[in-house]
């Protein structure tokens, strides 16, 4: 990132190159229930990225040394599928999604009534099916759909979007080509009903005024996809009736 | 919110549910900051001021008393461990089996994988359950078939005075146990084993639907 400045990626009147305005987000679709062996699962259509999540749990831990005698462990595996991007990716764990799955573990353990079931795991698989620019934040969303369709108790949902910087503007929910070719990003994970912070990383140079800026629109942005998320979860359970 | 109009309306965790006033949390209900805020997905409840949500999803916990489907998964010379469908394993000791059992002859009478019909002993402050096989009826299960259904759904299984279960038993002409963690144990014949799955299948994609006694019965009549 940062280093290639002088790719133009604005169009003239401020729009961007697939004709979003700056701060708008692309086409969310979430569905819940799509693996019928799991306790809970969603897939998440976001642009063209697609993402499937399944929760198995709570149960047994095992290995028993990974259990806690006061809490439960939250067990995120963040997996892209061999054919999710144009180059295959070799199958298995790798730096990258050992990471993901850490920081989407960390942001889930915050809103999980963990206490409610000691010694015991909830496993949490994210699928990346389809990469383009932004499956942390994909991922993240999925899970947190896939654990309340789960039935596991949480304090709140957890939202996940990012901002970023490209040709000098801050712009909402990057692209791919805005991802490589972009000055900066700033994924967050956001509690819709609290404002509350649960996951943030910075990729390449922000300002104050740029960060405040990119914060403001993951806020907005987070309100939106909490109402698409309830939307998806209304239309499995049968909303009111 | 929170007035008595929003009851039976589907609720996600994390919603607000005003201002906790006379009202009381109950299941799936948290107080924080003075509000009362869901932490289940699921249909809201009022009963005597207390607010509770009906879970769409649920786990099995176990509770002493209960009849329930496990299946063995491991064991050591004087116990299994059965696993009941819950957060947790259970322990079935020797002594508490159907018939005698010899030390260290635990895997000839049940190996790994084995369903077993049993009731839940005693559960204590950690979770651990102890199941036993003395009882009336409680076996291992050697014919027949293990269906799942959603222990939440295990109400609409039985239905009102128990004639969901008998209508099926009756349409299907199988025998059938309903486990408390949602195993169902079902034998029959080949067609009449099919016909109860077809109608547990029922159950579990519109168990939460007002019309599921039709769709039930349309199944069991076709």
């Amino acid at each position: 990132m940062g280093g290639y400045g002088d790719v133009q990626m604005l169009n003239e009147d401020g729009t961007r190159m697939d004709g979003r305005r700056p701060d708008e987000l692309r086409k969310i679709e979430i569905e819940v229930g799509v693996v019928p062996v799991a306790d809970g699962s969603a897939r998440v259509k976001w642009g063209s990225n697609i993402a499937i999540a399944a929760v198995y749990g709570p149960m047994e831990a095992h290995p028993r040394k990974i259990s806690r005698q006061d809490r439960c462990v939250l067990d995120v595996r963040y997996n892209m599928a061999p054919f999710s991007v144009t180059d295959r990716i070799r199958p298995g764990f790798n730096r990258r999604s050992r990471e993901i799955s850490k920081v989407t573990a960390n942001a889930l353990e915050s809103v999980v009534q963990l206490e409610l079931y000691p010694r015991s795991k909830i496993r949490v698989e994210i699928e990346i099916m389809c990469a383009e620019a932004g499956t942390r934040c994909v991922g993240l969303t999925a899970a947190s759909v896939a654990l309340a369709d789960a039935g596991i108790p949480m304090t709140d949902m957890v939202v996940s979007v990012a901002s970023g910087k490209v040709n000098g503007v801050v712009i909402l929910d990057l692209n791919k080509e805005e991802d490589n070719y972009g000055d900066a990003d700033l994924p967050m994970g956001i509690l819709p009903n609290t404002g509350e912070l649960v996951f943030l990383q910075m990729d390449g140079d922000l300002s104050p005024e740029d960060f405040q800026k990119a914060w403001d629109y993951n806020m907005g942005a987070a309100s939106e996809i909490h109402e698409i998320m309830v939307a998806a979860l209304a239309a499995r359970y049968g909303g009111d009736d | 919110m929170g007035d008595s109009g929003d009851v039976g309306r589907l609720v996600i965790p994390g919603d607000s549910l005003g201002e906790i006033g006379e009202r009381r949390a109950g299941h799936g209900v948290l107080r924080r900051n003075g509000e009362l805020i869901v932490t289940r997905l699921g249909h809201l409840q009022e009963k005597a001021g207390e607010l509770s949500v009906h879970p769409v999803h649920t786990t099995y916990t176990p509770r002493p008393g209960d009849l329930i489907v496990g299946y063995v998964e491991g064991m050591r010379s004087n116990i299994w461990f059965i696993d009941i469908g819950g957060p947790f394993n259970a322990i079935l000791p020797m002594s508490l089996a159907a018939g005698k059992v010899d030390f260290g002859a635990t895997r000839e009478y049940m190996n790994v994988g084995s369903a077993v019909l049993c009731r839940v002993q005693e559960v204590d402050e950690n979770h651990g359950a102890v199941v036993t096989m003395k009882g009336m009826g409680l076996r291992k299960l050697n014919s027949g078939f293990v269906d799942r259904v959603p222990p939440h759904l295990l109400s609409r299984v039985v239905g009102v005075e128990g004639r969901m279960l008998k209508s099926i038993k009756e349409a299907s002409d199988c025998r059938m146990v309903v486990g408390q963690n949602g195993r169902i144990w079902i034998e029959g014949d080949a067609s009449g084993t099919r016909l109860a799955r077809a109608a547990l299948s029922v159950i579990r994609e519109s168990g939460h639907r007002p019309d599921l006694e039709s769709r039930v019965s349309g199944i069991l009549e076709a």
